[in-house]
């Protein structure tokens, strides 16, 4: 298996959907260039400037126009340049996207993928380091997948593209070249709605998605020599929520520490957390802990101020020392 | 009349049978209209939005376009369009009593919001002007597939303030694709007048966005015909986008919910009724020796058992079940 970047695995996603299906294409603003992120760097000589479209800098068509051509039947990925950009393509995303099955009684439907890529990076400040899912999350129609790796990211914009319904596809910036993993040559897929293990403990667990999921990684790493056994697991889909997963990870430990990089008010991490005290409040052991980003607009562009907001793995490792010390 | 107005529909290319068929599509949608207001009033049904004063541009473009083959994407008023593309009455009654049946929405949206994939009816919404894009992404499937229809949306004229407008408008014209904009400026978005809303020209809007703008009187139902018609043959041409100003009057208010004389005057609406395009092209069919009193008669008391028989059908039809509210939010296992 080739050990490729979290960036390459999307490109590869799209690069070999397009290759299989004729009805896939991508839109958005400098995609036709490769993307400022390089997501479809190399895509437009395969495949001409149709399939891989410059759009006009204009969201809320980037995403309408996409919905009416997935209508007819064709498979879009639009692309938000920052997912700090996708609130002017809200309305079509959230009354439209989601709503055309449901309102048309099965009649119609949007296969439609948005990719956002979200999250900071370090000096992206505000509006260039926003994590916009929560804004999405709980709306019902939409499915939200948040990939931490490279094996999962291609799966998931594989899957993503092959369902029948709109995709929000949440990438984190910071994973697209610091994040590195195997990946196999053949075609798979990653399940929408399917939580993942990505490590097996027995003291404590801690439930995440994105980039902290790494960070989680290497704190339960550290952890483990000193003698704390940390079970973590990854969302991946935000919409639908794996809750058998949910509450098999959180009853495995008795202590659920949920950490992402969106703001702890109404976060994903709230619903998490509520679904688990629903089940599961007898079989914990300590109090729900979140470690998320603080409840201010965005992350500031000096560094003192980023360092503050942003999680790392030794706030999350002091957070999961606390839980499992409780 | 003239010789040359008498024979204008012929130089259109429409036959006498088809401009009598017009007429009856609007009088069909008339007839429905008012039949959902006397529903509403008699507290029957809940809700109904009117497209009276309008039907004459609505029918003549559907003619205009080619059923089976374009994309639709009416907007809340187009009763005459999406009868004239194929809905039949009972559908339309179906809808208004919210009944399972309905192929717009299953009873789920309020009357107005058409959806017919059958008939190519694109499922709308009630935020307006956002199908306007949607309409632009059928278009770019034509193109892409190289394939021979066009997209046709129309939209209110307060819905040519939005955003989704301009993004669309521009969207297409940079691509030149094959979509038609008709704007049904009927004077009103809700209750606020034209010149609180629009300070140039709608149709001059199109030339920002590199293609013809063309300002119609939308009560002329064969000139509308005419400038729908050429708006196609351009876009199959290749030759992108048309944008069509309709301008008409909204007889009636805006819905069953509107006092309309909080914000005009009733001689204001009795001057446009008496403008209204319906009678204006029955007058050119009984001119044109085409139609005659005792047709006028015999139709509208067919259209009326007609509306009769459907509104009976959906008064009766079955409710969804009450648990059916949790279907169709997404694909269902194995189903689409």
């Amino acid at each position: 298996m080739a050990v490729i970047t979290y960036l390459e695995a999307i490109r590869t996603a799209m690069k070999e959907e397009m290759e299989r299906d004729e009805s896939v294409f991508v839109l958005g603003e400098d995609v036709g260039k490769g993307g400022v992120m390089n997501a479809t760097k190399g895509l437009r000589d395969q495949f001409g400037e149709e399939r891989v479209m410059d759009t006009p800098l204009a969201e809320s068509a980037i995403a309408g126009v996409a919905i009416g051509a997935a209508m007819y039947g064709m498979k879009p990925i639009a692309e938000m340049q920052y997912a700090d950009f996708i609130f002017p393509a809200t309305n079509q995303i959230i009354s439209e996207a989601a709503l055309i099955r449901y309102r048309s009684n099965n009649d119609w439907n949007c296969p439609v993928v948005v990719r956002a890529p979200y999250g900071a990076t370090g000096g992206g400040a505000l509006y260039h380091s926003q994590c916009p899912e929560s804004v999405f999350f709980g709306i019902p129609g939409l499915k939200i997948v948040a990939p931490s790796n490279p094996y999962d990211a291609k799966g998931l914009l594989k899957a993503a593209v092959r369902d029948a319904d709109p995709v929000l596809y949440f990438e984190h910036k910071k994973c697209y070249l610091g994040i590195t993993g195997e990946v196999p040559e053949e075609d798979y897929i990653v399940p929408i709605g399917k939580a993942d293990v990505k490590r097996e403990g027995t003291d404590i667990t801690v439930i995440s998605y994105g980039i902290t999921v790494q960070y989680a990684l290497r704190a339960a790493e550290e952890l483990a020599a000193e003698g704390i056994s940390a079970h973590v697991l990854d969302l991946r889909t935000l919409q639908p929520l794996d809750k058998e997963a949910i509450l098999a990870a959180a009853s495995k430990t008795g202590k659920v520490l949920i950490v992402h990089e969106d703001n702890k008010t109404g976060g994903v991490g709230a619903e998490v957390s509520a679904l688990i005290a629903e089940e599961l409040l007898f079989e914990l052991d300590a109090p729900i802990m979140r470690l998320c980003g603080p409840d201010v607009p965005a992350v500031g562009m000096n560094p003192p101020m980023e360092k503050f907001f942003l999680l790392s793995t030794d706030k999350i490792m002091e957070a999961m020392r606390k839980l499992a010390l409780f | 009349m003239s010789i040359g107005q008498i024979y204008k529909h012929r130089q259109l290319g429409l036959t006498d049978a088809q401009v009598v068929e017009m007429y009856t599509y609007m009088l069909k949608a008339r007839m429905f209209d008012e039949r959902g207001f006397v529903l509403q009033r008699s507290g029957k049904i809940a809700f109904h939005v009117s497209g009276i004063g309008q039907e004459t541009a609505q029918v003549a473009a559907a003619y205009a376009l080619q059923k089976g083959k374009d994309y639709f994407l009416p907007y809340y008023r187009d009763y005459g369009f999406v009868l004239t593309v194929g809905m039949t009455m009972k559908e339309l009654l179906l809808s208004v009593f919210a009944k399972a049946e309905d192929p717009n929405s299953g009873g789920r949206q309020m009357p107005g919001h058409f959806s017919h994939k059958k008939l190519n009816i694109v499922t709308g919404s009630s935020p307006v002007t956002t199908q306007v894009p949607h309409a632009v992404g059928f278009a770019l499937a034509a193109k892409m597939q190289r394939k021979d229809f066009v997209s046709f949306v129309t939209f209110g004229d307060g819905s040519s303030n939005q955003g989704d407008f301009h993004e669309g408008c521009n969207f297409a014209g940079v691509h030149k694709l094959p979509v038609i904009f008709m704007c049904e400026n009927n004077q009103y978005a809700i209750s606020v007048p034209l010149h609180k809303q629009t300070a140039g020209s709608i149709a001059e809007r199109a030339a920002g966005y590199g293609f013809p703008g063309v300002k119609v009187d939308g009560r002329d139902a064969l000139e509308v015909y005419r400038v729908v018609k050429e708006a196609r043959e351009r876009a199959l041409r290749g030759e992108g986008p048309t944008l069509i100003e309709a301008v008409m009057y909204r007889i009636p208010p805006h819905s069953t919910s509107d006092n309309d004389l909080l914000y005009r005057t009733k001689e204001e609406v009795e001057e446009n009724r008496a403008k209204d395009g319906l009678p204006v092209f029955r007058q050119y069919l009984t001119g044109a020796g085409l139609w005659s009193d005792e047709q006028e008669a015999e139709l509208a008391e067919s259209i009326k058992a007609e509306l009769n028989e459907a509104t009976q059908y959906a008064e009766q039809a079955p409710f969804p079940l009450p648990e059916d509210t949790l279907r169709h939010v997404y694909a269902e296992e194995g189903g689409r």
